[in-house]
């Protein structure tokens, strides 16, 4: 294909999604290693409440008060989960079930109740995104990538999406070493004098911006795949953390961009017209190479070292 | 208009669907009460998410056979053997890989859905034309149920009901104490498959009502909620059945008292309400009883303290002591204690010299370990007891006024 086809079209949605992909698998090997996994699950059922209210007080359809509002929704689920988890004495499953389904549910509602059919805001939107139509139309082919004019009207998505993988990468490198010993090792790391608690925190909280921004562009059901898939394929792949969140990254780059085109030509390859959900499709790559190092991984096994080593 | 539709007076539909989903509240409720006792409510959460992709499957079979794709029950029949893949997907993981049950409850979870999503765009661009009713699965849709679909979910429910009667003996067991069932002969992991085959079949069931995405909901609240009532498992099963019941008959009235109140989310927010409700009033595992328990104990404290003070003659500053003391008539406005108020600071003096016996005497120290600054002696010791200590004490002495 030309690259005046795949420059406007295809190529910010394909970087959109492995920014996004990337973004969510690199706290997701933490989260993974914690028994946390089901956060991204949890943060992405309750941003819809979130979105809903930030439209409900502002009346405009705009990133910032969208992002503030699923930020703040998170954060809301993660204190109301604790809180019933210590008052309530309940195990964290239950308590977090409690919480993501009735803050979705109380997001429905909100949705059904305002009228928001002058604005594209509605419950599949939230859930599959569109990540398709995430397309640059000023870009006349591959000599845009250096025209300033073109480049001024890529989708804010984009630059969103990097500045959040961005951050993500910042803040995992900086906190290595403190992240790796306080995840295999509480207790050592306090002794060390890590503040654990904090550490958890802020990794959640990185997490629920890396859901939130990728909630944004590419819809929820992503950012759950690419929190868990990807991590756990890495997971059968090494024993070492460093190589475990080098083949997490590998394993999102290429969920993402097989995923993508996948789903924009593998129904034209079969003959078909029109292309498929490439939020779906890319969650169903990544369950497939989950499937695969499941299968045939060389640390898959809980007893740990391959044969050999 | 609400009273209407609570006692079935709005209609055939709203009749069918108040009744149809109360079933499913009931059995939903009694079902996750065994997976919330097991501590593994969030299977629901896979097993329900693990349906889209047998429902689109089955709407393009039977659209491809020549029927109707919306025919419920052959929905159904795929959305159930797409859930028990899931399943058994979830169950390989955990037991044949590394992987902790919650990463493969949520990486089950999120490649059905988005396989399922797959799938139902595939729908779309078929352009069969008559796709509509899918998305209805992903939050329920509830108007224009029909009466096959009616029947449908009683019957699953009714189904359902049936098996937790049949199996809530080793149910229970298996959910308290694995081993020893194991150690009684029943299999554990036989029965896990029933329980699952049963959270599959409330989910599939609850499809049409509250939709996949809300299900779970359904399945873990009224277990919670009536936890915290009971200390008994099968009070427990009834309680959540009932909570559960109740939360989808009021729901599904509410959502046809007006409109765009969809049925599953009402539901789910109605379960909530009941949940904080248990949450804050119940009764000793509750908020506020665990606050007035604090509070009771505080003034206890207080007043113990203070009186010993008193005994001592020692002055007293702490606010609350001091309002203490004067509501129950021990002290007087002006600080000094009242006649009944010595005697009751003497003897607690008193018992503090006795304790201080029993807790340095080796051969009381099952009584002594008893001791927490606040019980009263007599509790422990019997009256002979208490003279001997008194002997060795000395007689009562006088508090100056």
């Amino acid at each position: 294909m030309s690259g005046s086809e795949f420059v406007p079209l295809s190529l910010t949605p394909l970087l959109i999604g492995v920014f996004a992909a990337v973004a969510c698998a690199l706290p997701g090997n933490f989260l993974l290693l914690r028994r946390q996994a089901l956060i991204g699950d949890a943060i992405s059922h309750v941003v819809l409440p979130g979105i809903v209210v930030a439209f409900l007080l502002t009346g405009v359809i705009a990133a910032g008060p969208m992002m503030f509002g699923a930020a703040g929704a998170a954060v809301v689920a993660v204190v109301l989960i604790e809180l019933i988890r210590r008052l309530g004495r309940i195990e964290p499953g239950a308590a977090m079930g409690v919480v993501f389904t009735t803050m979705f549910a109380g997001g429905v509602l909100l949705l059904e109740q305002t009228d928001t059919s002058s604005v594209h805001l509605d419950v599949e939107h939230a859930l599959y995104g569109n990540l398709e139509s995430l397309i640059w139309l000023d870009a006349t082919g591959w000599a845009s990538l250096v025209d300033p004019v073109a480049l001024s009207y890529l989708p804010p998505e984009l630059s969103r999406m990097a500045l959040t993988l961005l951050g993500v990468l910042v803040f995992v490198t900086l906190f290595w070493r403190p992240l790796k010993i306080s995840t295999f090792d509480e207790g050592f790391a306090r002794t060390l004098g890590i503040r654990t608690n904090m550490l958890g925190l802020a990794l959640v909280i990185t997490a629920a911006i890396a859901a939130v921004a990728a909630f944004d562009a590419v819809g929820s059901i992503i950012v759950i795949a690419m929190f868990i898939c990807p991590p756990a394929a890495a997971r059968m792949m090494s024993n070492r953390l460093e190589g475990q969140v080098g083949w997490s990254v590998v394993f999102a780059v290429v969920s993402a961009v097989l995923g993508y085109v996948l789903a924009g030509y593998g129904p034209l390859w079969l003959g078909a017209s029109d292309a498929v959900s490439a939020a779906g499709m890319i969650a169903t790559v990544s369950g497939v190479l989950l499937a695969v190092a499941a299968r045939f991984g060389p640390c898959r096994l809980r007893s740990g070292a391959p044969a050999g080593v | 208009m609400l009273f209407d539709a609570l006692l079935l007076q709005l209609g055939y539909n709203a009749t069918l669907v108040a009744i149809g989903a109360t079933l499913l509240g009931v059995s939903a409720g009694i079902t996750g009460t065994f997976l919330f006792l097991r501590k593994r409510a969030l299977v629901s959460d896979a097993v329900s998410h693990a349906t889209l992709p047998g429902v689109g499957i089955a709407f393009l079979v039977m659209v491809a056979l020549g029927g109707d794709g919306r025919n419920l029950a052959g929905l159904l029949l795929g959305s159930a053997i797409s859930a028990g893949i899931g399943l058994w997907c979830l169950n390989w993981l955990t037991r044949n890989t590394r992987l902790a049950e919650d990463a493969a409850i949520g990486a089950v979870l999120s490649v059905f859905f988005g396989f399922g999503i797959v799938i139902l765009t595939v729908i779309q661009t078929l352009g069969v034309g008559r796709q509509a009713g899918l998305e209805g699965f992903l939050l329920g849709s509830t108007a224009g149920m029909l009466w096959n679909d009616a029947l449908v979910i009683a019957g699953g429910g009714a189904a359902a009901l049936l098996l937790i009667v049949l199996m809530r003996r080793p149910m229970t067991m298996v959910a308290f104490d694995p081993e020893y069932a194991a150690a009684r002969g029943i299999s554990v992991s036989r029965i896990d498959m029933a329980m699952m085959g049963l959270v599959m079949a409330v989910t599939v069931v609850g499809l049409k009502i509250v939709g996949l995405i809300l299900i779970v909901a359904l399945l873990i609240i009224p277990a919670v909620t009536a936890r915290f009532w009971t200390e008994r498992s099968d009070l427990v099963v009834l309680l959540a059945g009932v909570a559960g019941g109740v939360a989808a008959y009021v729901g599904a009235a509410l959502s046809a008292s007006a409109p765009n109140l969809p049925t599953g989310p009402i539901i789910v927010l109605v379960s909530f309400a009941l949940f904080a409700l248990s949450l804050l009033f119940a009764p000793n595992r509750g908020v506020l009883a665990a606050v007035l328990r604090h509070i009771r104990f505080q003034r206890q404290v207080h007043l113990r303290q203070g009186l010993l003070a008193v005994a001592q003659e020692q002055l007293i500053y702490e606010p609350l002591t001091l309002r203490l003391l004067r509501r129950h008539g021990l002290l007087r406005a002006d600080g000094v204690p009242t006649e009944k108020g010595r005697a009751r600071a003497a003897k607690a003096l008193r018992d503090e010299h006795r304790w201080a016996l029993v807790r340095s005497d080796q051969s009381h120290e099952a009584a002594a370990a008893m001791y927490d600054g606040l019980r009263d002696i007599e509790t422990v010791l019997t009256a002979d007891q208490i003279r001997e200590i008194d002997n060795l004490i000395g007689g009562p002495k006088e508090v100056s006024a």
